[in-house]
C-alpha cells in the first residue's frame, strides 16, 4: 500500500493477530492491530508490559509469523512468505539491536559484525570493508579485535548496532536498547540511532517503556494496550499521555 | 550460509568446547578402530586361507572327461544307460576348444601310469603322473629338495620322498624292489637324511612304459600284424588290439599297439607332501615328470582300453581326462558350464571355496557387528555431545536465526560439526586401527618364529577399508547429528531471546 509519497510503506499492519494457545486457553497476544509506519519514520511502540509492543516488534521482524492479518514490509506480506524468505527479511531488510545486545562473547567485535555478511553470502574481499565502515560509523573502528566482554555496555550496545547496520537495512527494530544502560550511554545511543535515521533515512521502531526517551526520539508513539492499538500520535498529545 | 563460512564456523564452535569434543571424537576413533582392527582381521584371515587354497590348487581346477566316463556323472545318471551319439570324444580337437574357453589358463591332459622303474640297476613298481608346469606354485613345492623343472618337456623327474627313501635304502623296503603307491607311510620308516636326498639329486632312473602307436584297423577280418621294430618288444594281446569288427564303418577305425619303452630321467627335486594335498588322481603317484613330456611319450594307460572298446572310435587321440586350470575359483562354475555344453562331464572342488566365501561372509558380518558396536556407542557420544552443545548455544543458535540464519542454515552448522568430529574420528580410528593390526601381525609372527612356522600376514588392511570406515565413520556421525540438528533448528528465537 502506497504511503503520501507514492512509495510503499516502511510497515504497514492490518488486523494483525497473535495468539498463542496455553494448554486449554488461548492468550491474544496481538489482537487485531493496524499501522502504517512511513518511510524514514522515528516511531515509538510504548505500552505496559504484556501490552504485546515486543510480539508486535517480532513478527516486523520476521522472528515470528501472524496468527491472522496482513504485516507488510515495503509491500510485501510477512505472513505469506516461507520460512526461507523470512530468513532472506531477517537478513536484508530489517536490522535489529536488542536490550541485552546478543553478542557473541566468544568473537571478537569484529566477526561479531562479519556474521550477517557470512549469512547473507557477501563475498570475502567486501567483507572487511563493510565490517570497518560499520564499525566506524558506530565510533568503534580502534576496538575491533576486542571481545564483547572488554567492552561498556554503551560500547557493546554501539556494536550492535554496528551489526545490525552491515548489511544496509531498511528498517531497523530496537527492543529496549537502552534497558540496560545508564541513562548518560543511553542517551549516547539513542542519539547514534537518530543519526542513522538522519544519514541513511532509515526507518525506526523503537520499543520501550520509558515514556522520556519515547518522547525525546520519535516523531509519533502507537500505543500497545492487551494486544491493541489504543493510541497514536505525537509525543506530548493528551490521547497518547493519558493512556501510558 | 556458504560452505567455507559453515566449516569455519563450526570448526570455531568445535575448538571452543575442545576438551569435550576431542573425547568425542576419541570415542569415534576407537568405534572406528575396533571396527578396521575387527574387518581387517577378517579380510586378512580370509586372503590367508585364499591365498593357500590358490595355492592348493584344488579350487581352480576343473577334471573333464567324456560323457561315457563314470567319474563326472551325477549319482543318479549311474544306473541309466548313456546314449552314445550324445557321446563327444576328448580330443585335439576338444582341447583346443576348451583352452580357447574364457578364464581356462592352462588345459592339459590327466596321464597316471603304475609301472616299473629302474635305479641303479634296481627295479621298482610305483605310479607315475605328470605335473603341468603350473604345479610349480603349489605348496608341495614349496620346501622341495633341488628344484622344478627346467623345462615342460624337460626329462627330468621329481621324486616323493616315500619313493626316494626306497631308492635309497633297498635293504629296509618291504619287499625289497616293490614300492606300492599308497598314502604317506607310517610306522618303521627308514630314517634318511637330508643329505642323502640330495646325493639323490641329478641321478638318473629309468622309466618303463608302454607306448601307444596307432595302428590303422584293416578291413574285416582283422588281420594279426607283425612286430614293428627290433629294437621294441611288441606287446599285441587280445585286450589292447582294439578290435572294429563290429563297427561296419570298417577301415576308417583305430585300434593301437603298445610297445615297449624306456625313458631316462634325471631326478631334479624331492618333495615330502602330496601336491594337490592328495586329492587329485595324479597327486598319490610317487614319481612325478612334466607333463609335456608325458605327453609326448604317448604311455598306453589304463583308460584307453575304454576308447577301443567304442562303438565309433576316433581317428585322433582321445584324452581319458583332461585337467582345466582357471584364472580364480569364483570363475569355476562359468567354465564348469560352458564344458556341460559342449559335452563333456565334468568335476571341481567349487562347493568348497563357496561354502568358505559364505563362512567368510558370516564371519566379517560378526566381526563387523562386534566392531560396530563401538561405534555405535560412540554415535551416542555424538549425539549427546551436539544436544549438550545445542542446549549451551541456544542464545548463539536464537542470535543467528535473528541475524537471517535459516533453520537449514542452523541444521547445516550442526551437521557440518557432527561430520568433522566423524571425518575426524574416521581418520584417526584407521591410523589407530592400522597400528592394532600391526601389533597383531608382529605379536602372532613372534609366535610363529617360535613355532618354527613361516610369517604370515593376518591382519590386512585393504584401501576399501580405509575409505568406507572413515566413509562409515562421517554417515555414522552426521546420522547421529540428525537428533540434535533438528533440535537446533527448531529453536524459536522469539523464546530464546527473550529468556537469555
Amino acid at each position: 500500500m502506497p504511503g503520501g509519497n507514492g512509495v510503499p510503506n516502511a510497515i504497514r499492519a492490518e488486523n494483525v493477530c497473535r495468539h498463542y494457545t496455553m494448554g486449554e486457553s488461548v492468550v491474544k497476544a496481538l489482537d487485531g492491530v493496524s499501522l502504517e509506519v512511513h518511510t524514514g519514520e522515528r516511531v515509538a511502540l510504548v505500552g505496559a508490559s504484556g501490552s504485546g509492543k515486543s510480539t508486535l516488534l517480532h513478527l516486523m521482524a520476521g522472528l515470528d509469523r501472524p496468527t491472522s492479518g496482513t504485516l507488510e514490509t515495503q509491500g510485501r506480506n510477512l505472513a505469506a512468505m516461507t520460512p526461507e524468505e523470512l530468513a532472506a527479511h531477517r537478513r536484508g531488510t530489517v536490522g535489529m539491536i536488542f536490550q541485552a545486545f546478543h553478542l557473541l562473547p566468544r568473537m571478537t567485535l569484529e566477526e561479531n559484525v562479519e556474521l550477517p555478511l557470512r549469512l547473507a553470502e557477501v563475498p570475502r574481499e567486501e567483507r572487511a570493508e563493510r565490517v570497518r565502515e560499520a564499525l566506524e560509523r558506530v565510533g568503534l573502528a580502534g576496538r575491533a579485535a576486542h571481545r564483547p566482554g572488554e567492552l561498556s555496555g554503551g560500547e557493546q550496545q554501539r556494536a550492535a548496532i554496528a551489526r545490525a547496520l552491515v548489511n544496509r537495512p531498511s528498517i531497523l527494530l530496537a527492543d529496549e536498547p537502552t534497558g540496560n544502560l545508564d541513562s548518560r550511554n543511553g542517551e549516547e545511543i539513542m542519539r547514534l540511532v537518530r543519526s542513522l535515521n538522519e544519514s541513511l533515512r532509515m526507518t525506526v521502531v523503537l520499543v520501550t517503556h520509558e515514556r522520556k526517551l519515547a518522547a525525546s526520539f520519535a516523531e509519533r508513539v502507537l500505543v500497545l494496550s492487551d494486544g491493541r492499538l489504543a493510541a497514536e500520535g505525537r509525543p506530548g498529545d493528551p490521547a497518547v499521555e493519558a493512556l501510558r | 550460509m556458504k560452505a567455507n563460512d559453515l566449516l569455519e564456523l563450526a570448526g570455531r564452535n568445535l575448538r571452543e568446547s575442545g576438551f569435550r569434543n576431542s573425547l568425542t571424537t576419541v570415542g569415534v576413533a576407537v568405534g572406528v578402530a575396533s571396527l578396521v582392527a575387527m574387518l581387517s582381521l577378517g579380510a586378512g584371515l580370509q586372503g590367508l586361507v585364499s591365498e593357500r587354497f590358490a595355492r592348493s590348487g584344488l579350487f581352480n581346477t576343473i577334471g573333464v572327461f567324456t560323457a561315457r566316463d563314470m567319474r563326472g556323472m551325477e549319482r543318479n545318471e549311474r544306473r541309466t544307460g548313456i546314449l552314445e551319439s550324445n557321446v563327444r570324444p576328448l580330443d585335439a580337437d576338444a582341447r583346443k576348444e576348451i583352452s580357447a574357453l574364457p578364464n581356462v589358463i592352462e588345459v592339459y591332459p590327466e596321464v597316471r601310469l603304475l609301472t616299473d622303474v629302474t635305479f641303479e640297476g634296481r627295479t621298482l613298481f610305483t605310479s607315475v603322473s605328470g605335473l603341468s608346469p603350473s604345479a610349480r606354485l603349489n605348496e608341495a613345492f614349496e620346501k622341495m629338495h633341488g628344484k622344478f623343472f627346467s623345462a615342460p618337456e624337460a626329462e627330468e623327474a621329481i621324486l616323493h620322498v616315500d619313493f626316494a627313501r626306497d631308492l635309497l635304502a633297498p635293504a629296509n623296503a618291504p619287499g625289497d624292489s616293490f614300492a606300492l603307491p599308497v598314502g604317506p607311510r607310517t610306522g618303521n620308516t627308514p630314517e634318511v637324511t637330508d643329505a642323502q636326498l640330495d646325493s639323490l639329486l641329478g641321478k638318473e632312473i629309468v622309466l618303463h612304459y608302454g607306448e601307444r602307436q596307432a595302428v590303422p584297423t584293416p578291413a574285416q577280418p582283422p588281420a594279426r600284424r607283425s612286430g614293428r621294430g627290433a629294437s621294441a618288444k611288441k606287446l599285441d594281446t587280445a585286450a589292447t588290439r582294439a578290435d572294429a569288427a563290429a563297427n561296419d564303418a570298417a577301415g576308417d577305425t583305430v585300434s593301437f599297439s603298445v610297445v615297449r619303452r624306456d625313458q631316462r630321467l634325471r631326478i631334479v627335486g624331492i618333495i615330502d607332501t602330496e601336491p594337490y594335498a592328495g586329492i587329485t588322481a595324479s597327486s598319490a603317484a610317487r614319481v612325478f615328470l612334466p607333463v609335456g613330456l608325458a605327453e609326448k611319450l604317448h604311455p598306453a594307460m589304463a583308460s584307453n582300453l575304454r576308447d577301443i572298446m567304442q562303438a565309433k572310435p576316433s581317428a585322433s587321440e582321445n584324452y581319458s581326462a583332461l585337467i582345466v586350470r582357471v584364472d580364480d575359483p569364483a570363475r569355476v562354475q562359468p567354465a564348469q558350464d560352458a564344458l556341460k555344453k559342449m559335452g563333456f562331464r565334468t568335476f571341481s572342488l567349487l562347493d568348497a571355496t563357496k561354502s568358505l566365501r559364505r563362512v567368510f561372509v558370516i564371519l566379517d558380518l560378526f566381526l563387523a557387528i562386534f566392531g560396530s558396536v563401538a561405534l555405535a556407542v560412540a554415535s551416542l557420544g555424538i549425539v549427546n555431545t551436539l544436544v549438550m552443545s545445542v542446549l549451551e548455544r541456544r542464545r548463539e543458535i536464537g542470535v543467528l536465526k535473528a541475524l537471517g540464519a535459516s533453520d537449514a542454515d542452523v541444521k547445516r552448522l550442526f551437521f557440518v560439526e557432527a561430520g568433522v568430529m566423524g571425518t575426524a574420528g574416521g581418520a584417526l580410528g584407521v591410523l589407530l586401527g592400522w597400528l592394532i593390526g600391526r601389533a597383531i601381525n608382529f605379536g602372532t609372527n613372534i609366535y610363529l618364529s617360535q613355532q618354527d612356522l613361516p610369517h604370515e600376514t593376518i591382519v590386512l588392511l585393504p584401501l576399501w577399508l580405509i575409505g568406507g570406515a572413515i566413509a562409515f565413520a562421517v554417515a555414522v556421525s552426521l546420522l547421529s547429528g540428525i537428533y540434535p540438528a533438528a533440535r537446533a533448528a527448531r529453536l524459536d528465537p522469539v523464546q530464546v531471546l527473550r529468556y537469555e
